[in-house]
């Protein structure tokens, strides 16, 4: 009989970090968490967006500076930059096999969620202060 | 699957082991299943475009007017509809994953009325947006 304390994973396995990632649980709540707080702030995006449909730059600059819509978008931003980045990670390993594409794969997910959402929260703060 | 003996009529053989896209005939949940990942797909390569106007928008007015001057341009607008379109597809189908996280809606007509809701109201949403900013502007 094993010991109740003895694993059934190989040396191996453990070396080469087969078995599960553990962030599973996190993953799945955070995607619950972002499309809860999505549901509003998305639609207040469109609502912004709306806004500024046919006015002029300086209207345009006004509107995103003001402090009410840079904080929706910076939040819009925040939720839905970690919200797509889970989502494409779930796709990547739904669908690529090969062990080092993933792996490149998923790398570039992080780096393009991380890079979106700066560029996007840089431009929002800009506007704000400059 | 262990495999099948080569004995026998041969129509053994050629039976699948395990159903797939061959055999299951296209269902409306199947697809909105397979489009709420799409939409979400078309979402995540959308955010360029927002990052673009935001940045151009921080900018100056030069950046800001060629920005503008691309969305208002036919591919722009086409652009611009698919990821409205896909938006309001995409938020109502994780309104319905979330009704399905409650336990509610898996039954045999609620599930089918739930598709079709998605489905017609990311239509409306999209006409609804687009003709209020054609009023607008």
């Amino acid at each position: 009989m094993a010991k109740s304390s003895a694993s059934i994973r190989t040396a191996m396995g453990k070396v080469r970090f087969l078995g599960s990632a553990k962030s599973g649980t996190a993953d799945a709540w955070n995607m619950r968490l972002t499309s809860l707080a999505l549901i509003p702030l998305s639609l207040a995006f469109v609502a912004i967006v709306l806004q500024l449909c046919g006015k002029d730059y300086a209207a345009a600059r006004a509107e995103l500076g003001h402090p009410v819509p840079a904080i929706i978008m910076l939040l819009f931003v925040l939720a839905g930059i970690f919200h797509m980045k889970i989502g494409m990670q779930s796709i990547i390993d739904d669908y690529v096999h090969d062990a080092l594409l993933k792996e490149w794969s998923l790398i570039a997910n992080l780096f393009f969620s991380v890079c979106i959402g700066l560029a996007c929260i840089y431009a929002v703060l800009k506007l704000s202060f400059a | 699957m262990s495999q099948v003996e080569s004995s026998g009529s041969g129509l053994e053989q050629r039976r699948p082991l395990s159903p797939h896209l061959q055999i299951y005939r296209p269902m409306l949940t199947m697809m909105m299943s397979i489009t709420h990942r799409i939409t979400g797909i078309m979402l995540y390569f959308g955010t360029l475009l927002l990052a673009w106007l935001l940045i151009a928008a921080s900018m100056g007015a030069d950046a800001y007017a060629t920005a503008v001057s691309f969305v208002n341009s036919i591919p722009g607008k086409l652009i611009l509809l698919g990821f409205t379109w896909a938006l309001f597809h995409h938020l109502l189908g994780g309104i319905r994953h979330a009704i399905w996280d409650s336990g509610h809606g898996f039954g045999h007509p609620q599930r089918e009325w739930l598709a079709q809701a998605t489905l017609i109201g990311g239509i409306l949403l999209t006409a609804g947006a687009w003709g209020i900013a054609y009023f607008i502007s």
